[in-house]
């Protein structure tokens, strides 16, 4: 049985490529048919903004790499709610569909789950 | 703290490291690799990744009052014969290259070399698989 990963992704898309880098690593173990979980916390929330212009500060759109997730077999996907209530933002109209909300409690116990956790 | 990782049976790390060399939590990386040597424990692979991958550029020149993080690496990795892994497209991105692909990418500057290798995410992926720990250093 293979070690489960958990990645939690904490920067915001256009703060340097940290969040690309970080959805890389998730990408790949998927890649691997790793078990891969990926939540979002902190400015890492940002990411999941619908209609974002990654053109007009020069940039490559991530969201393409994040709809390619569930294609890659990553279905683990979660948002902490904290982190998206302190940034106004609504998890109701995220870029994501397949994504579960969690409190912080909730969070707790997923970290808890998981073999690994990397936090980038 | 390799008297601490004494206790217990021998474990097997995997050490990621994704900070610059004059991060802090970059020399804490080595120090702790260096305890868990000594205390017996095995280092399945260092993995370097994100700007991480500085830690292996022999590029990087320190005042020689300093502490030299990129050279105390390589000693480490040379003589205790380990498995140093930086991520080959993190590396491409910072300008930290290797000989062939320097040449593949029509570049003058070379910064990367044994011991170190330049290869993919999925060295990493395997590491974390074989080791009992995954730990890791200078995360966001």
């Amino acid at each position: 049985m293979p070690k489960s990963l958990l990645l939690i992704s904490r920067q915001a898309p256009w703060s340097g490529p940290g969040a690309r880098e970080a959805l890389d690593i998730v990408l790949a173990g998927g890649a691997f048919d790793l078990p891969i979980g990926l939540l979002f916390l902190d400015d890492g929330v940002f990411q999941l903004l619908a209609g974002q212009n990654a053109k007009a500060v020069q940039q490559k759109d991530l969201s393409a790499n994040l709809h390619a997730l569930p294609m890659f077999g990553v279905e683990a996907l979660f948002v902490c709610a904290d982190s998206a209530a302190q940034r106004g933002v609504d998890t109701e109209v995220l870029a994501l569909d397949e994504l579960k909300v969690l409190s912080a409690q909730d969070i707790t116990a997923l970290i808890d789950r998981y073999d690994q956790v990397i936090t980038l | 703290m390799a008297a601490v990782l004494l206790i217990g049976s021998v474990m097997k790390f995997a050490i990621a490291l994704f900070s610059a060399a004059h991060a802090p939590s970059s020399r804490r990386a080595l120090l702790f690799a260096q305890a868990a040597l000594a205390g017996g424990h095995e280092i399945v692979r260092l993995f370097f990744y994100q700007d991480g991958v500085h830690n292996a550029d022999s590029g990087v020149v320190i005042p020689q009052d300093e502490a030299d993080l990129p050279r105390q690496w390589r000693a480490f990795v040379s003589d205790n014969r380990l498995d140093g892994v930086v991520c080959i497209a993190a590396a491409l991105r910072r300008g930290v290259l290797n000989e062939e692909e320097a040449q593949r990418y029509q570049r003058s500057a070379i910064s990367v070399e044994a011991p170190w290798a330049l290869s993919g995410l999925g060295q990493l992926h395997d590491a974390i698989q074989d080791a009992d720990r995954l730990i890791c250093f200078g995360g966001a």
